[in-house]
């Protein structure tokens, strides 16, 4: 078993890291930690979509690019170091829609360069991705036009579970978007709420519940790992913190002092 | 019965729900006035249609990953979809993206969700914007997250059917690539309406009034309907429908 900042060593400058949905296990204990080891140029996916963790690392300096289908806050509204970066160019900007993001890493799941998807054709959306192509349905069974869409293979994914087992076997429950992000990544980093000794894979329900541990790189402990964001059935989003973020994200000093006090500060020692 | 704009907006989508073509509802994150009206609906109806609210728990049927709803989606397992947008323009494209040009953008917005795919899958797409002026409803949109139209070669089984804002309802005619106003708000004028739209539309010679709430429906909302919406928007339930979980 590893400890957290062992993990965020795992995660090199430069690689391109995968980040869960806001209701999808986030391991923010895990991102502090890369943000406290000023990791720098992350090319971040988020699948399909994030928020707090990716706008944290924008923020802080330490991305280059974001491909997305989307950066929100969700009720707290706008993710303001994000939408700021973008605005001013500070990050490069790769547009995208959710089932592209999860068909790219179909792709890599199943080991074919690309996989096609329907609709898209007449979005400029698909008009900035020199990467993806329309073709005409190429064994001519008459559907027209179709976007291939390019594998994504992510250098790191980072998760945070409630559980896993000695034998790296991590429990994702009905979380199954967490098994595409973990086969199509290069490494795997878990944090979890708990270890226990008897294996996910020992009985049915909960092995149909397990990523095996075959895909896992590392596995660290860290308790209230998801927090400020929610964990399903162990605890809830802390709405209050997240819109005190959002307010003092909106200036870049208000940001500095936020990462002070989280990140580097008291509150972050305590971790 | 008074009644407030959030239940008049409930009520007044929930008619776009009761046909029989209706038999899956999916509403995406966030979107409580949708998701209440497609309990309501479902409650009238004894249990159908089907409602998924992709950020509820025993609301939400999906346990095969985030990509389920667009495959579901693809398959045509879904009837009915809700989006909205930043701006949106005559011909019903949307802009989830940003205002200014792409891609330092003036104002970023959150980004695109799964509107490119959506708008062309589900039948009936149920375009939602309460604000309605014309910094939304614009000639034309700096930027296509999904167009509202295609191209007779690109498969397309769905898109825009309606638009519901808090001065009116259109229905759009993918055909003509134009919305017709189908009905003003209760003390609102159609001369608001074309003020405050960026865009022309079609407009009846007699331009009806929507209905206001029903009060048998405003009854089952702030009740056994307010639970269920209280399951997925706790705060919605309270503040709006006056219903604590």
């Amino acid at each position: 078993m590893e400890n957290v900042d062992a993990l965020a060593a795992m995660v090199p400058d430069g690689a391109m890291l995968a980040l869960p949905p806001e209701y999808s296990f986030v391991p923010m204990t895990l991102v502090r930690a890369l943000i406290r080891r000023r990791v720098k140029d992350l090319n971040i996916l988020t699948v399909p979509i994030n928020g707090l963790a990716a706008d944290m690392l924008i923020g802080a300096g330490c991305v280059a690019s974001v491909e997305c289908a989307a950066v929100s806050l969700g009720e707290a509204g706008l993710a303001p170091r994000f939408s700021a970066a973008v605005e001013a160019g500070t990050v490069k900007i790769k547009d995208s829609t959710c089932p592209a993001i999860h068909t790219a890493l179909q792709a890599t799941e199943k080991g074919v360069p690309f996989m096609p998807l329907g609709g898209l054709i007449g979005s400029d959306i698909l008009n900035n991705r020199d990467d993806w192509k329309v073709v005409d349905d190429p064994l001519g069974q008459g559907h027209g036009r179709i976007v291939l869409i390019p594998a994504i293979q992510p250098d790191v994914a980072i998760i945070h579970s409630p559980l896993a087992d000695r034998d790296g076997n991590v429990w994702i429950g009905r979380r199954r978007e967490l098994a595409t992000i973990a086969h199509a990544a290069k490494t795997l980093l878990v944090t979890v709420e708990a270890f226990q000794d008897e294996s996910l894979l020992a009985n049915e329900a909960s092995a149909a519940a397990t990523l095996p541990g075959f895909y896992v790189s590392a596995v660290a402990e860290a308790k209230m790992g998801a927090k400020p964001l929610g964990l399903v059935e162990h605890y809830a989003a802390d709405t209050d913190e997240i819109a005190a973020y959002a307010r003092a994200a909106r200036s870049e000093a208000g940001f500095d002092a936020y990462v002070q006090r989280t990140v580097f500060g008291a509150q972050a020692a305590a971790e | 019965m008074t009644y407030s704009r959030d239940e008049f907006l409930i009520t007044a989508i929930a008619r776009l729900l009761e046909g029989d073509d209706v038999r899956h509802v999916a509403v995406g994150a966030a979107s409580p006035i949708p998701g209440a009206a497609a309990l309501l609906v479902r409650n009238l109806k004894g249990g159908s249609p089907r409602v998924a609210l992709i950020h509820g728990k025993a609301t939400n049927p999906f346990t095969d990953g985030g990509r389920e709803i667009f495959d579901a989606a693809g398959q045509g397992r879904i009837d009915v979809f809700f989006l909205g947008g930043v701006q949106i323009d005559g011909e019903a494209n949307l802009n989830l993206v940003g205002t200014g040009t792409y891609p330092n953008v003036d104002k970023r917005f959150p980004g695109s969700f799964g509107s490119a795919y959506m708008y062309f899958t589900v039948p009936k797409v149920i375009l939602f914007r309460p604000e309605h002026t014309r910094r939304v409803f614009v000639p034309k949109v700096d930027f296509i997250s999904a167009p509202g139209v295609s191209d007779p070669d690109v498969e397309r089984r769905g898109g825009p059917k309606y638009l519901v804002t808090e001065l009116c309802i259109m229905a759009f005619d993918s055909a003509r690539r134009r919305f017709r106003l189908e009905s003003v708000s209760p003390g609102r004028t159609l001369e608001e309406v074309l003020d405050n739209t960026g865009f022309e539309f079609d407009i009846p010679d007699v331009v009806p009034e929507t209905p206001t709430p029903e009060e048998d429906r405003l009854s089952l909302l702030r009740s056994s309907v307010g639970l269920e919406v209280a399951d997925t928007y706790p705060a919605f339930a309270r503040d709006v429908l006056g219903v604590a979980a």
